[in-house]
């Protein structure tokens, strides 16, 4: 039996559904980030998680004890929001202990829970200044230290980073992934950038519209996107997503791009999947990821698919780490990742590894998986 | 010197013209300071000077020789109506009254806001823009119904007097015309603070409802605490209005001991025999003001504040 359990959740304000049926768990110590853009439900889900918001239909269970109906301080729950919410009318230990305070701690157990934690996270030295007096870091810090004095559950971080700078970002990203490894705390995520549900996650769960579009492991949404959505969300830059056929001869299939003003580029399949078939001659959408595109040198030397074909390369990249160069293919802009020190020029035709192990197919009607 | 003589004129040139209306501008705004400020000064200087001053005299004059006396006289012994003990009693009528009346609907207010914006309930809107509704209500429309009220409530004082000994101020001027004001006021203290705690924060009220914290020690320990600004505004605004209404304190509160200081200085003014002493009078009248200038210049420098308190909030 998982440790949070939510069966069946549904949520309506009114006609409008904004959670349309959500099935998640999460084992314990396990760390679940839900991902998806503005609007998906991803927020309310986890407000419905902390009591912030009822539920009308459906169940959610912690460590087996349902707690639909119980208030979010009864529910063993600590979150942190996306404001930090810290209190300005008290000190940096006022706001660690208010909790405390509330369930009727007394104040030398307080004292001692305000210094373990501010020894934890390094804030010992701000403990009597006002949020006012912090940087945005340090009310980060704060805020995650209210939260992990009450020791609970189930931790809830409400897009956490989403208001400081990108370098604080990743330090505080790693600070987090650090404290779910040392702490073993059981944590439910929402962020709308999807690195940060790749690199912090142990389960992810791809929202949209209120549905869960994927739930699984980083790898698994990463690698085995199930739609379109998700296949387009996932990854940055962006999964190539290319209009194609399914073309061949007797049972060996292959994909074939249309070009502009050339040939149409045919790339066999050696161990295309079987629902391949019904699509002959038919329309797909071919999606290959940048890094499964490149030159011949850099292909992944044991790959067991790879074809190469030379492509007209219109916009070179250079990011430093790697070369990112453009071309065109089906009509749409084809982003393929080249080593830093790759020789290429752009206006050029210059072949390009496909590593087809790790192509994808997607029905263009239903903008589903092809399997 | 005709060298440097040009470019100096046509500098000098440029910056007349500035100055031309700068003065015009300054001057006008100084003539209206003056026109408004005049019969202040004339207040102010008249409640300094004998009646033989003010009889022979010129009204603008300043006082030959500056006396304390129509002040303590108008505190101590000018005659109110048909006594002779000054204003003072009057004046501590007026505080008794005015200082509950706005705590208390400063604090409902403050309730009001809180609930309409953190609590919210099917129909908030309407109950806002109903109370809203009560701001646009003339005073003298609800003279007569809250005369009914009133008669009613003292009746039933009357009545629990009878059986516990107790009327609970029910049928007590003061306590009518705190209950008055309270009433009246809630509509503007409530579009305060809700407008107030509509740009208030909602993850702080979640925060502390995930930290435990029940309705009122939310109320208590997270919004009254930072409500300082607005809380500064309302208490400014309710405090000059009951202070200076003349209308209920004289409907509710006109003859007796409790009569609040607007009516008591109405009847100083208005006595219809023997000499009319306007010394004496001014001095009442200054009184009479003063503890409402006294909370601009304590709180003033909030009120600017809270008016700006959206803008600046981080």
């Amino acid at each position: 039996m998982a440790f949070l359990e939510i069966d069946g959740l549904r949520k309506r304000f009114g006609s409008v559904e904004i959670l349309k049926g959500i099935d998640v768990d999460l084992e314990k110590g396990g760390f679940l980030v839900l991902v998806g853009p503005s609007g998906c439900g991803k927020s309310t889900l986890l407000n419905t998680i902390a009591g912030l918001e009822t539920i009308t239909e459906g169940e959610i269970r912690v460590d087996g004890r349902t707690i639909n109906d119980l208030h979010p301080s009864k529910r063993d729950i600590a979150m942190v929001f996306q404001s930090y919410a810290l209190y300005p009318n008290m000190t940096v230990a006022g706001n660690i202990a208010f909790g405390m305070e509330m369930r009727g701690v007394p104040a030398q157990d307080r004292q001692k829970a305000i210094d373990k934690v501010a020894k934890v996270l390094q804030i010992g030295h701000l403990l009597q200044r006002k949020p006012s007096q912090l940087s945005g870091g340090q009310r980060q810090r704060v805020a995650m230290g209210r939260a992990l004095v009450r020791d609970p559950k189930l931790f809830l971080f409400d897009e956490p980073l989403s208001n400081l700078d990108a370098k604080l970002r990743v330090d505080m990203r790693i600070e987090i992934k650090r404290l779910h490894a040392t702490t073993g705390t059981t944590i439910v995520y929402v962020t709308h950038d999807q690195i940060e549900a790749m690199t912090l996650a142990t389960k992810i769960a791809v929202m949209r519209d209120g549905e869960v579009q994927q739930f699984g492991t980083p790898a698994e949404i990463y690698n085995n996107p199930t739609n379109l959505f998700v296949a387009d969300f996932m990854g940055s830059p962006a999964m190539n997503l290319i209009p194609a056929t399914i073309g061949g001869n007797g049972n060996s299939l292959s994909v074939v791009l249309q070009r502009e003003a050339r040939e149409p580029i045919s790339l066999p399949l050696a161990d295309a999947p079987s629902g391949l078939s019904a699509f002959y001659s038919k329309p797909i959408i071919f999606g290959v990821r940048p890094e499964a595109l490149t030159d011949p040198e850099g292909a992944e030397r044991n790959a067991s698919n790879i074809a190469t074909a030379d492509c007209h390369i219109e916009v070179v990249e250079p990011a430093g780490s790697d070369t990112f160069a453009v071309t065109n293919l089906g009509g749409k802009a084809v982003v393929a990742r080249l080593r830093a020190d790759a020789n290429i020029q752009p206006g050029t035709s210059t072949p390009l590894a496909f590593n087809l192990t790790k192509a994808v197919f997607f029905d263009p009607a239903t903008e589903n998986r092809i399997l | 010197m005709s060298v440097i003589a040009t470019p100096a004129r046509q500098s000098t040139g440029g910056v007349s013209a500035r100055t031309v209306n700068r003065i015009v501008i300054y001057g006008l705004l100084a003539l209206f300071a003056l026109f408004y400020l005049m019969p202040l000064f004339v207040m102010l200087v008249t409640s300094f000077k004998t009646m033989d001053e003010i009889q022979n005299g010129n009204m603008l004059a300043l006082p030959q020789a500056p006396t304390f006396e129509p002040w303590l006289k108008a505190w101590g012994e000018t005659c109110v109506g048909l006594t002779c003990a000054g204003i003072k009693g009057y004046f501590w009528n007026s505080i008794k009254m005015v200082i509950p009346a706005v705590l208390i609907s400063t604090l409902l207010g403050a309730l009001n806001g809180y609930v309409l914006t953190k609590w919210r309930f099917r129909g908030h809107t309407l109950v806002f823009g109903l109370m809203l509704f009560a701001c646009f209500i003339p005073f003298q429309s609800v003279l007569l119904p809250m005369a009914t009220i009133l008669g009613s409530l003292g009746r039933f004082g009357v009545t629990l007097r009878n059986a516990t000994g107790l009327s609970f101020g029910l049928g007590n001027p003061t306590v009518n015309l705190v209950f008055v004001h309270v009433v009246y006021g809630l509509g503007f203290t409530t579009l305060f603070f809700r407008n107030y705690y509509e740009a208030f924060p909602t993850e702080l009220v979640k925060a502390a409802q995930v930290d435990g914290a029940s309705f009122f020690q939310i109320f208590r320990r997270i919004m009254l605490p930072n409500s300082m600004p607005i809380f500064v505004v309302t208490v400014i605004y309710q405090f000059t209005n009951i202070w200076n209404d003349f209308l209920f304190a004289s409907a509710y509160a006109g003859t007796g001991d409790a009569m609040p200081m607007t009516v008591a200085l109405n009847n100083v003014v208005n006595t219809s025999t023997g000499v009319v002493e306007y010394n004496v009078n001014m001095a009442a009248a200054m009184i009479a003001a003063l503890p409402t200038l006294l909370v601009y210049v304590v709180a003033g420098r909030y009120f600017v504040r809270g008016l700006m308190a959206g803008a600046v909030k981080g």
